[in-house]
């Protein structure tokens, strides 16, 4: 039986910095992963962020494949025939880019390239079955029949992590705590996205949509520009999905027959179909995090953070991967993979950006549970701005009147008022 | 975009390699009792489809392994796993 310090599996952003931060430590790692090649079976929206990323791999991150910096981004409340856009613009993110639009496949398989530099071992067309359990602690995997040993096990297994179900961390997720994305790919020539899109040469957009794209559920829609792709897609909650009539497979057909869209998607080729799974239940979701001879990273983790305008998994990943690897290497040096010694791992990401993070917008988790924020507001955003500006020949009633009048429409004052109070405490 | 695209012939832009058995296997009896049918719904890949005896069937083939269907099928029906190695969706893009 082949012997390992340590297994990763799966190669993401998480269990791939794990590997690179472990191999260039000296630490001897396996990962395996279940594709043909690392990036095979992962899926992003589209964007990273990178500030904490450059901290975290400073040696390497230049040379990573992204493909645009996002310069504008925007916020488009829409309803079946209208659409109210929010854009950001600045200097700044042209001087100081902090998010790149990225494509998973590309961008994966080079970190693996990576990690391999550094000496790690990557494995794929490797599908881990199970465990392999050595008295009453994790000791390696079991795949097809085989068995590999080792020290330490890392789950990068991705949302519906099959590793710590078997570890019994976690059981199936609840539909509540997930939501699930659909997106294409659909490419156009660099210079028409740039058109399209008033970008420079070479920078990117990123679009959040609000209302209509996810069908008045609980989600919402995205379009992001790659050097010359674009990444459309819906979110929608699993739970909604599931309560409601519509079908999660037409999403984003119906999404780019909007009128917002469809010219900007004007000939664009269809390249790629595919689903993510998004865990979301937040901090509540999180804990634990190890168990004798075994780590969860990344999405496994449940390290993904949904705040309406900003989604965040891929630099938690990479975080978390790396945070894991630190923590093994002290258990390394101690010569113990209890629970106990490799909670060191917990604590070093309570007391990071990420763990903070998810205590700091714990109520914005609350607050986007509220089904109004996606029906009945961008209902009422663009009724009333198009009543105001809308000249038909009748006399036109104030624009406070109006604005209340099309907010009476979709929600009840007690309800405005609560909602109200929820956003004041919020922010 | 006024020309639809089926969902067929999305899944047909996808790189599959196709194994000779299905991964994840719907227990009939468990969803002869199941009303809502989730699967069919959120399957984003719309894999499933209802029996006239209200068993579920899955063309497995365009699965994209997004674990909806394990997350929302409630009776837990699903006797579900990834595929073997080598054998799925292979992403060109991501």
């Amino acid at each position: 039986m082949e012997q390992f310090e340590v297994i990763v599996v799966g190669a993401g952003l998480a269990g791939l910095a794990c590997a690179y931060h472990l191999a260039q430590n000296g630490v001897g790692v396996l990962v395996v992963e279940r594709g043909d090649y690392p990036g095979a079976k992962n899926v992003t929206g589209g964007r990273i962020y990178i500030q904490s990323l450059k901290t975290l791999l400073p040696d390497i991150w230049e040379g990573a494949p992204l493909e645009r910096p996002v310069t504008r981004e925007s916020l488009v409340f829409m309803n079946r025939e209208a659409w109210v856009r929010l854009e950001l613009a600045s200097q700044r993110y042209r001087r100081h880019p902090h998010s790149y639009t990225v494509l998973r496949a590309r961008f994966d398989g080079w970190l693996a390239e990576r990690a391999e530099e550094a000496g790690a071992m990557v494995v794929p067309k490797m599908t881990v079955d199970d465990l392999r359990w050595e008295g009453g602690r994790v000791a390696g995997i079991v795949s097809g029949g085989d068995q590999v040993a080792a020290a330490v096990v890392v789950a990068a297994d991705g949302a519906s992590s099959t590793l710590a179900r078997k570890a019994g961390l976690r059981g199936i997720p609840r539909p509540q705590d997930c939501a699930v994305g659909v997106k294409e790919v659909l490419s156009l020539p660099q210079r028409v996205i740039e058109d399209r899109f008033q970008l420079e040469d070479g920078e990117g957009a990123a679009m959040l949509m609000v209302g209509y794209p996810s069908q008045g559920l609980r989600g919402g829609g995205f379009l992001y520009t790659n050097r010359d792709t674009l990444s459309l897609g819906v979110v929608v909650g699993v739970r909604e999905a599931m309560d409601s009539d519509h079908e999660v497979y037409r999403l984003t057909e119906e999404l780019k027959d909007h009128p917002a869209l469809s010219p900007l998607l004007r000939e664009a080729r269809l390249e790629e179909y595919s689903a993510h799974l998004l865990p979301e239940a937040g901090l509540r979701g999180i804990m634990p995090l190890c168990t004798h001879g075994l780590l969860l990273v990344g999405d496994a983790a449940g390290l993904c953070l949904n705040l309406g305008l900003t989604v965040r998994g891929m630099d938690y990943a990479v975080a978390s991967g790396v945070m894991a690897a630190q923590a093994i290497e002290q258990a390394h040096q101690a010569g113990d993979f209890s629970a106990n010694s490799l909670s060191v791992y917990e604590s070093l990401l309570r007391d990071s950006f990420v763990l903070r993070d998810f205590r700091t917008f714990q109520r914005v988790g609350r607050f986007l549970n509220n089904p109004r924020l996606y029906r009945q507001y961008p209902e009422a955003a663009c009724a009333a701005l198009e009543e105001m500006l809308y000249l038909d020949g009748q006399p036109k009633e104030s624009f406070v009147k109006t604005l209340r009048r099309e907010l009476r429409k979709q929600v009840s004052w007690w309800e405005l008022a609560r909602d109200a109070w929820e956003v004041h405490q919020t922010l | 975009m006024s020309v639809e695209f089926s969902i067929e012939a999305k899944l047909g832009q996808d790189t599959f390699k196709v194994d000779k058995g299905p991964h994840i296997v719907p227990d009939p009896a468990v969803c002869r009792t199941c009303g809502p049918k989730w699967c069919i719904k959120t399957c984003p890949a719309h894999l499933y489809a209802a029996n006239g005896d209200g068993s579920v069937t899955l063309n497995f083939e365009g699965c994209l392994e997004c674990g909806t269907c394990l997350v929302a099928c409630l009776p837990r029906s699903l006797d579900w796993h990834y595929p073997r190695g080598g054998f799925g969706v292979q992403l060109r893009y991501g």
